[in-house]
C-alpha cells in the first residue's frame, strides 16, 4: 500500500479511537488516562525527516487538542517527541536497517529489545512532558510523578497489544 | 549578517522545532483567547461538527433512557402545572401567592434555554461539554448550565453560531458558589481532578456542622445560578485543625456520564448584578 495514503489512513484512525473510544472510558484512578495515539508518530517509516516528524507531531498533536478544548497541549507533547525520535532511532539501528526508508519501526524490523526501548523512551518522553505542562497549571508533585508513572504503564500496555494484535508483519509479505 | 542566515539555515530543524514550541505554549498559557483569535472559532465549528455527528451515533442507544428521563420531566412538570390550577379557585391565601408570581412575570430575573449535548468528557483534567445551541440562539458567555433533573453542570464559556462549550464541574478552574442546606452556611463548589462523581465544599466555616447525606444547595451569591438547586450530597467531612475551615466532599448530584439534554439559564440581570460584586471571581 502506498505509504502517504496508509499514514494518512492512521493519522484519522488513532485520532478517532482517541477521541472516540479512550476518551470516554470512565476513569479508574485520576492517574490514569489512557493514551495511545502518538503511537501514529511511533509507525512513521524510518526515512521520514527531522523536520517533518517535528510538523507531523504538531499537526497532529494539536489536532486532538481541538477536541479536548486544550490549545497547545498535545501539540507540544507531540512536537518534541517527534523531534526526538530520530536521535533514538539513530541509536538503536544499524547502518543498514535504516537504509531502507520506505520500512516502519515495529518487532519484526527492529526485534523486541530495541523496539521495547524505542517505544518506552518516547512513551516517557511524551507522557512526561504533557504532565509538566498540566502540573504547571494545576496539581502537586505527587499528582506528577504518579501521572507520568501510571500512564506510562498502561499507554505501553496498550501499544504491545496493538502490536501483537495487529501483527504488522503479515501485512508485508 | 551571511553567518546568521547561515546559522538559522543549517539549523533550520532546530529552530522550527523552537517556533512549534513556543507557539503551542503560548496557546496553552494564555488559556484558549488566543487561540480563539487566532483561529476565530473555527476549530469549535470543527469539532462540533465531528461531535455531533458522534453523538448521533451514542443518542440512539441510550433513547431508551432518554425517554424516561424526559417522561419523569413531564411529570414534574404537570405536577406544577396542577398546583397552578388548583390555586386559582382556593383559598384567598394561595390566591395571593397565584397573584404575586404573576406580577413577577414582568420582572423575570431567569430565562430557561434547552439544549442538546453533542460533546461531552469526563475523563480529563478539564472537562468541557459542547452543546448545539449558539448565540444564534440565545446564548451568551457566562450563562449557568443545569441538568434535566434540576442539579446543576457548569457555566457556557465559548459560543460561535451554533455551538457553544460549557466548562463542566469538572474542571480544575471551575468554581461555583454553593451553599449548606441545613444552616445556609455558603462555600465554594470545585472539583480536585480525582474523581468525577465527587466534587469538594471548600472554606465552610467551623460553626456549621455538617453531617454526612447533608444536601448542598446553590448560594444566592451566585450571578449564573439561580438559587437553592441541588448541587450534591455531602460523604464526607474533612477535619483540618490548621485553618478555620471545613472541606466537605460531595457527591455530585448530576451524572456527567450520560448527560444528554442541558437547560442554559439566563440571568437577566447579571451585568447589573456583577457591577456591584464585591469581586467577580467570588462565583466565577
Amino acid at each position: 500500500m502506498n505509504n502517504l495514503l496508509k499514514n494518512t489512513a492512521r493519522f484519522v484512525l488513532f485520532l478517532l479511537v482517541q477521541i472516540v473510544i479512550l476518551n470516554e472510558v470512565p476513569p479508574i484512578h485520576q492517574f490514569i488516562t489512557p493514551y495511545i495515539y502518538f503511537l501514529f508518530l511511533l509507525w512513521l517509516p524510518f526515512g521520514t525527516s527531522r523536520i517533518s516528524t517535528t510538523l507531523l507531531g504538531f499537526i497532529f498533536g494539536y489536532s486532538l487538542d481541538i477536541f479536548t478544548k486544550t490549545p497547545g497541549l498535545h501539540a507540544a507533547a507531540c512536537g518534541l517527541m517527534g523531534y526526538l525520535r530520530p536521535i533514538i532511532l539513530n541509536l538503536l539501528l544499524s547502518q543498514e536497517a535504516s537504509e531502507e526508508v520506505s520500512k516502519e519501526p515495529s518487532i519484526a524490523t527492529m526485534g523486541w529489545g530495541p523496539y521495547a526501548f524505542y517505544a518506552f523512551s518516547l512513551t516517557f518522553i511524551h507522557h512526561f512532558y504533557l504532565v509538566l505542562l498540566e502540573w504547571l497549571q494545576f496539581g502537586n508533585f505527587g499528582y506528577f510523578i504518579g501521572k507520568v508513572f501510571f500512564t506510562s504503564i498502561i499507554s505501553l500496555l496498550l501499544i504491545f497489544s496493538v502490536e501483537l494484535i495487529m501483527n504488522r508483519r503479515k501485512l508485508k509479505r | 549578517m551571511k553567518n546568521i542566515i547561515g546559522f538559522i539555515r543549517q539549523n533550520f530543524t532546530f529552530f522550527s522545532f523552537l517556533i512549534l514550541q513556543i507557539l503551542s505554549l503560548v496557546m496553552l498559557s494564555s488559556n484558549s483567547k488566543t487561540h480563539e483569535t487566532f483561529f476565530g472559532g473555527w476549530s469549535n465549528q470543527v469539532s462540533g461538527n465531528i461531535n455531533q455527528y458522534y453523538s448521533s451515533w451514542t443518542y440512539f442507544f441510550s433513547l431508551k433512557a432518554t425517554n424516561e428521563k424526559l417522561a419523569a420531566e413531564n411529570v414534574a412538570l404537570r405536577n406544577q402545572l396542577a398546583q397552578n390550577f388548583v390555586g386559582f379557585d382556593t383559598t384567598k391565601k394561595l390566591g395571593t401567592l397565584i397573584l404575586r408570581k404573576d406580577s413577577l412575570e414582568k420582572i423575570r430575573k431567569f430565562y430557561y434555554y434547552p439544549a442538546k449535548v453533542v460533546g461531552n468528557t469526563f475523563t480529563l483534567q478539564k472537562n468541557y461539554i459542547v452543546i448545539e445551541r449558539g448565540s444564534k440562539q440565545g446564548i451568551k458567555k457566562d450563562m449557568a448550565a443545569i441538568s434535566p433533573d434540576g442539579s446543576i453542570v457548569g457555566v457556557v464559556v465559548e459560543v460561535n453560531e451554533n455551538y457553544s462549550t460549557i466548562m463542566s464541574l469538572l474542571h480544575r478552574n471551575s468554581k461555583v458558589s454553593a451553599m449548606l442546606k441545613r444552616d445556609k452556611i455558603a462555600g465554594s463548589i470545585e472539583w480536585d481532578g480525582a474523581d468525577p462523581n465527587i466534587l469538594v465544599l471548600k472554606n465552610i466555616s467551623k460553626s456549621a456542622a455538617p453531617k454526612v447525606g447533608d444536601t448542598v444547595i446553590t448560594s444566592p451569591y451566585s450571578s449564573n445560578f439561580p438559587a437553592q438547586l441541588m448541587v450534591g450530597r455531602v460523604t464526607t467531612v474533612i477535619q483540618d485543625p490548621s485553618s478555620n475551615f471545613l472541606t466537605l466532599n460531595v457527591k455530585a448530584g448530576t451524572n456527567f456520564f450520560n448527560l444528554e439534554y442541558v437547560y442554559l439559564v439566563e440571568n437577566r440581570r447579571m451585568e447589573d448584578q456583577n457591577k456591584v460584586n464585591i469581586k467577580e471571581a467570588v462565583n466565577e
